[in-house]
């Protein structure tokens, strides 16, 4: 338990805790959504300014669990001046590795350290938070659709 | 005694005999799922605002039913439906007796308290409530007492006002006067909250509700398991809870409601069971509490009610109340050595129940429940279905203990030396 507990909050999870990428205020941006972990109560908030289909500048301020949190910072790391599509792809792979699937074969750099999650079913939440309120912002511009609330419920 | 004047918290005032006190750790032996552990360790189980455990009579009991004596209530005409019949009606009354002597036809077994809480709105509510009518609230709600209510005002123009609630966590009863207009129809007020513990004055605010013509129900989802309640001494029309927080089956709650106004009720769910004759083109209603029961009810969650209560009988409430005062003191104590700590609800026991809302200014309540779980010790973390008073409390998300019978001073140490270890482990030590 203790070593799942270790793999879990690693030190690069702790740090993107401490110290969150992209918390930051983005005028008017392209892409805006909100979404909540009703469970836990966690909130986040993600926007993202596009030039023409690459992600240029992106803000996530979350109030939430380490987890949540740094993962949050990680995706604002990630999918900085990357496109849509790889941003999709980015978040599948994600997914994926949080919930113990195999991911496809790609360079994930301190994504990595999310796998500790998948050892913690009642915190894969947590790590998704962010994630989910991204692709359904994304979803919302492409299909021209107002963007609702997410939740991870 | 008016309210809103200061006034000193019946610990306990309703049944009176000395019992004996009872020693927690000859209580856990009763509870089978003491002889596991989680995670290699003991489990010290801190959650009990959300569900207790089950001693092996009630365990038994349901078993005893799928075994020997299954069938459906109220129509067969033969041996075991005749004995599970006995043993469901025979049930009702222990309920109706325990809560202070009520008529058994008042006691509807429900699902669980939301449920209760839910046929009041619905058959209740959607009848006497109309527009511009009051419904008087306060703001330590669970959204079982809440959401219901708040449909029940958008659906009739009705207005909701809430009874506020102090830093320290009590009721502001100060213009309770005011709160509690004439023209309320309906005060729902919590007898116990499930994040601040607090013990509210429900018998002096259920008394001003009558003298303005309001009824009054009182949630005692938290407060019947806990300490002793006599329904009649309240004097609310209407009381809900679950069997499943006081150490009965889930899928079992009750709805306490004044014959009168059960009585003038319509049906809430409408099906089997509960009629009285059926033609093609009509049909007339069975009565109390049946009315209320549609369809084939969980009947073995409603057996094994018993044999809970019959062990809370056993230990006497009062020293059950007398017990989670001590624990609850205890605790207190030692989370206000911890610096990080802040303590939400009032210091004072005599005044609350042993649910216990903290947080650490380092550390999110939901790592803390990660790390506490890896030691074995299950506690709450989240908003505990009362989302505005988070609000209200400046905070997302807190953590929560809560005690029952079976957890022991040791529970308690292990606990805030998890809290300690939580710390450490985050590099705050």
């Amino acid at each position: 338990m203790a070593e799942a507990l270790d793999l879990l909050y690693r030190d690069i999870v702790m740090d993107h805790f401490r110290n969150p990428r992209g918390r930051k205020q983005l005028a008017e941006p392209d892409i805006r959504n909100q979404g909540q972990n009703p469970v836990c109560g966690d909130e986040i908030s993600v926007a993202i300014k596009l030039d023409e289909d690459i992600v240029e500048d992106i803000s996530v301020e979350c109030m939430g669990c380490t987890i949540s949190v740094a993962s949050g910072s990680m995706l604002a790391e990630a999918i900085k001046g990357k496109s849509l599509g790889q941003v999709k792809v980015i978040a599948s792979a994600v997914k994926a590795l949080i919930k113990g699937e195999t991911p496809p074969e790609m360079e994930m750099g301190d994504l990595e350290a999310l796998a500790g999650v998948k050892n913690f079913p009642v915190r894969i939440k947590c790590a998704l938070l962010s994630w989910t309120t991204l692709i359904d912002g994304i979803e919302a511009l492409e299909s021209g659709k107002p963007v609702r609330l997410t939740s991870t419920e | 005694m008016r309210i809103g004047e200061k006034k000193e918290q019946p610990v306990a005032g309703i049944r009176t005999e000395t019992a004996l006190s009872f020693n927690p750790n000859k209580v856990k032996g009763d509870f089978p799922i003491f002889a596991r552990q989680v995670h290699g360790k003991r489990l010290v189980y801190l959650d009990n605002a959300a569900t207790t455990q089950k001693p092996d009579s009630v365990i038994k009991c349901l078993e005893d039913y799928y075994r020997n004596y299954n069938a459906n209530v109220h129509r067969g005409l033969h041996a075991l439906a005749e004995e599970a019949t006995a043993a469901m009606e025979a049930s009702r009354a222990k309920v109706a007796s325990y809560i202070g002597g009520v008529k058994a036809q008042e006691i509807i077994f429900t699902r669980n308290a939301t449920e209760a809480i839910n046929i009041v709105a619905y058959s209740w509510g959607r009848k006497r409530v109309k527009r511009g009518d009051v419904i008087v609230l306060t703001e330590m709600e669970h959204h079982a007492n809440l959401v219901p209510w708040i449909i029940l005002a958008r659906e009739t123009g009705a207005e909701l006002r809430y009874i506020p609630i102090t830093d320290e966590g009590y009721l502001n009863l100060d213009s309770i006067g005011k709160i509690i207009a004439p023209g309320t129809k309906l005060v729902a007020v919590t007898q116990m909250s499930n994040v601040l513990g607090t013990i509210n004055p429900v018998k002096e605010i259920v008394a001003l509700a009558h003298e303005r013509g309001a009824a009054a129900l009182v949630d005692a989802a938290q407060s019947i398991p806990h300490m002793p309640v006599d329904v009649k001494e309240l004097d609310a029309d209407f009381v809900a809870f679950s069997a499943h927080k006081m150490l009965g089956p889930t899928g079992i709650g009750i709805l306490y409601g004044r014959e009168r106004l059960l009585d003038a009720m319509e049906p809430f769910i409408y099906g089997g069971e509960m009629i009285r004759e059926v033609r093609y083109d009509s049909a007339t209603w069975n009565e109390l509490p049946w009315k209320f029961e549609a369809g084939t009810p969980n009947i073995a969650g409603a057996i094994a009610f018993a044999p809970a209560l019959d062990y809370l009988t056993g230990l006497g409430m009062e020293n059950v109340r007398r017990h989670e005062m001590e624990l609850t003191s205890y605790a207190l104590g030692r989370l206000s050595q911890c610096n990080s700590i802040r303590v939400f609800g009032p210091r004072s026991v005599e005044d609350r129940g042993g649910a216990i809302a903290f947080i650490d200014k380092d550390i999110h309540p939901h790592d803390l429940a990660t790390i506490l779980d890896s030691q074995g010790i299950a506690i709450r973390a989240g908003h505990h279905c009362a989302q505005p008073l988070m609000r209200k409390l400046g905070v997302t998300a807190t953590a929560r203990a809560s005690f029952y019978i079976y957890n022991t001073k040791e529970d308690v140490d292990t606990l805030i030396e998890a809290l300690e270890a939580a710390r450490r482990f985050f590099g705050h030590g």
